[in-house]
């Protein structure tokens, strides 16, 4: 049960999008949501969902994925649909139910926020998909560094969520082992009221923590043995290269951005 | 061969307090004097809360002695800007083996002391590629730790150590926490390590069998130096065990049995093979 979990979303790959350095990754995918942000017009917009599902394919993502990143956008979607449907006035009237009209512009406005916002969570789907959570983490501990000379202490930052994203699994097997221990006991985690439930945990949740302390105790014990002193420099055995190639895709978005901009697409 | 073995470690008149402990007057050791050589392999055996896991932590220099001294290669672990010396020179393991290992992947885990040495990545990778084929653990490199078993999580654990290294490892209790595959496993790596390598193993243990493998038996006692003696010797020595609520390996219990009922067995019986051998003689004399 325990060997099914998966750290956030990741997909193995050795796709060129997967292998694309997470630094600049994270950089293009920021200079995307601009860009979806200065279209204008739906053929611009249909070019760069049909550019997102050329990308997924390329990457080796199976289409269930892709529905399912977009299910949690499914109401927002539908919400903004409705307001711009019935409340955005202006252009042929296209519909009227008794005192309330939809008209051609709402529509219009409507489908392209939709459209841009689908759009938007398929690139930030992909970069998830596509970058392990650790590359993700010290990706965006990269641009996290300037703030280093206001004091925050980022590599440290950096250490604790590659740390914690190592215990995730150990601390959910810890869980699922306390849990059997509790019903061996006659705890009950499944029936009761929401809040009945939730009081139920408490025997679950306390030694979880306790255990936790206890691991985090000895685990600063260890990397204190292995040399780790906080604010000394340290190395990593795989360097962030970033290579030809993803200088190349940056340029890419560039001048896309920039074509974008200059023609009003 | 060399007239005289180099001394890796050495604790004079160590004392040692913990601050803020309950009784602020009982030391957790006193008086503990040791030098251990290159290429030794000593157990370090005591009843719970004798000192063992403080004396060990004393000579990574997680612990600085309240009194007297401990040297790693001649170097004292209380000066500050030695310290990462110290730890290349004297690597720990752990008891348990999920504690100790921080990254996400198997190469990334054996690669953690070096990376804190500021090593270029090029040697880092060289270096954790070599100890992985060396430890048999290439198919592994990466795999997340929590998909190994304890024998390799705990054999993933000597790869980080060994990748520094080290002239000596210091374990506290690596095979309390695995099954007997494990346990095997983790023994004759770290065996082989001391034989071929020459790196010198401080074991602390509560099995019997563990320390009567070693070369040399260390016991402590409510944190003193109760015994230091060839393994043969100290291990055979059943009276002083059971004092100390310490227990001989199976053919020495059985041995003293055995001799209580009058038969005539040598002395110095450790092993279960030596105690059959020993029967087998004395059924075919008699």
């Amino acid at each position: 049960m325990t060997r099914s979990i998966t750290l956030g979303q990741y997909i193995p790959g050795q796709s060129f999008i997967h292998r694309l350095n997470p630094r600049l990754k994270i950089l293009i995918l920021v200079l995307i949501l601009v860009l979806l942000f200065l279209l204008e017009t739906f053929g611009a917009l249909l070019a760069s969902l049909a550019a997102a599902l050329a990308m997924f394919a390329l990457a080796g993502i199976p289409f269930s994925y892709l529905m399912r990143g977009l299910r949690p956008i499914f109401y927002i979607a539908l919400f903004a649909l409705i307001i711009y449907f019935f409340f955005t006035s202006g252009g042929v009237v296209l519909l009227r139910i008794g005192f309330i009209t939809v008209e051609s512009e709402g529509v219009e406005q409507g489908l392209f926020i939709v459209a841009r916002l689908v759009v938007l969570v398929l690139f930030s789907l992909l970069v998830t998909l596509t970058t392990t959570p650790l590359s993700l983490t010290h990706g965006m501990g990269y641009f996290l560094k300037p703030l280093r000379y206001a004091g925050l202490p980022t590599e440290e930052v950096a250490m604790i969520m590659a740390v914690a994203l190592r215990f995730i699994p150990t601390l959910m097997e810890e869980s699922q082992r306390l849990m059997r221990a509790q019903l061996a006991r006659g705890a009950d985690f499944e029936t009761g009221s929401i809040f009945r439930k939730a009081g139920n945990m408490v025997p679950l949740i306390v030694p979880l923590f306790v255990s936790a302390f206890r691991r985090a105790d000895e685990l600063a014990l260890a990397m204190e043995a292995r040399g780790y002193r906080i604010g000394a420099r340290r190395t990593r055995m795989h360097e962030d290269i970033i290579t030809l190639k993803d200088w190349g895709a940056l340029a890419l978005v560039l001048v896309l951005v920039a074509l974008v901009w200059a023609f009003s697409l | 061969m060399a007239a005289q073995p180099s001394t890796i470690i050495e604790a004079k008149d160590v004392d040692f307090y913990y601050p803020g402990g309950e009784d602020a007057d009982s030391p957790a050791l006193s008086g503990i004097n040791l030098t251990v050589n290159q290429g030794e392999y000593v157990a370090l055996v005591g009843p719970n809360g004798s000192g063992k896991t403080t004396f060990l932590k004393l000579l990574n220099a997680l612990l600085i002695p309240t009194h007297g001294q401990v040297l790693v290669k001649g170097i004292s672990t209380a000066v500050e800007s030695t310290l990462p010396e110290v730890r290349r020179v004297c690597g720990m393991i752990f008891q348990n083996p999920d504690n100790q290992l921080v990254a996400t992947t198997v190469e990334e885990d054996i690669a953690f002391g070096l990376e804190n040495l500021a090593l270029p990545p090029e040697e880092i990778r060289n270096r954790v590629f070599k100890t992985a084929a060396l430890l048999g653990l290439e198919k592994l490199l990466s795999q997340p730790p929590h998909l190994l078993s304890g024998g390799e999580k705990q054999r993933v654990a000597i790869a980080g150590v060994l990748v520094m290294e080290p002239e000596c490892i210091l374990m506290d209790e690596p095979t309390a926490m695995l099954d007997p595959a494990g346990r095997r496993d983790v023994l004759n790596t770290v065996r082989e390590l001391n034989r071929n390598r020459n790196i010198a193993v401080i074991h602390v243990t509560h099995f019997p069998e563990e320390a009567a493998g070693t070369d040399r038996v260390v016991i402590l006692n409510e944190g003193k130096l109760a015994a230091d003696g060839a393994s043969a010797e100290v291990m055979t020595d059943l009276q002083f065990l059971h004092g100390l609520g310490l227990q001989g390996t199976t053919a020495v219990e059985l041995a003293a049995l055995l001799r209580q009922d009058s038969f005539p067995l040598p002395p110095q019986i450790l092993y279960n093979r030596e105690l059959v051998d020993s029967l087998c003689s004395l059924g075919q004399n008699s």
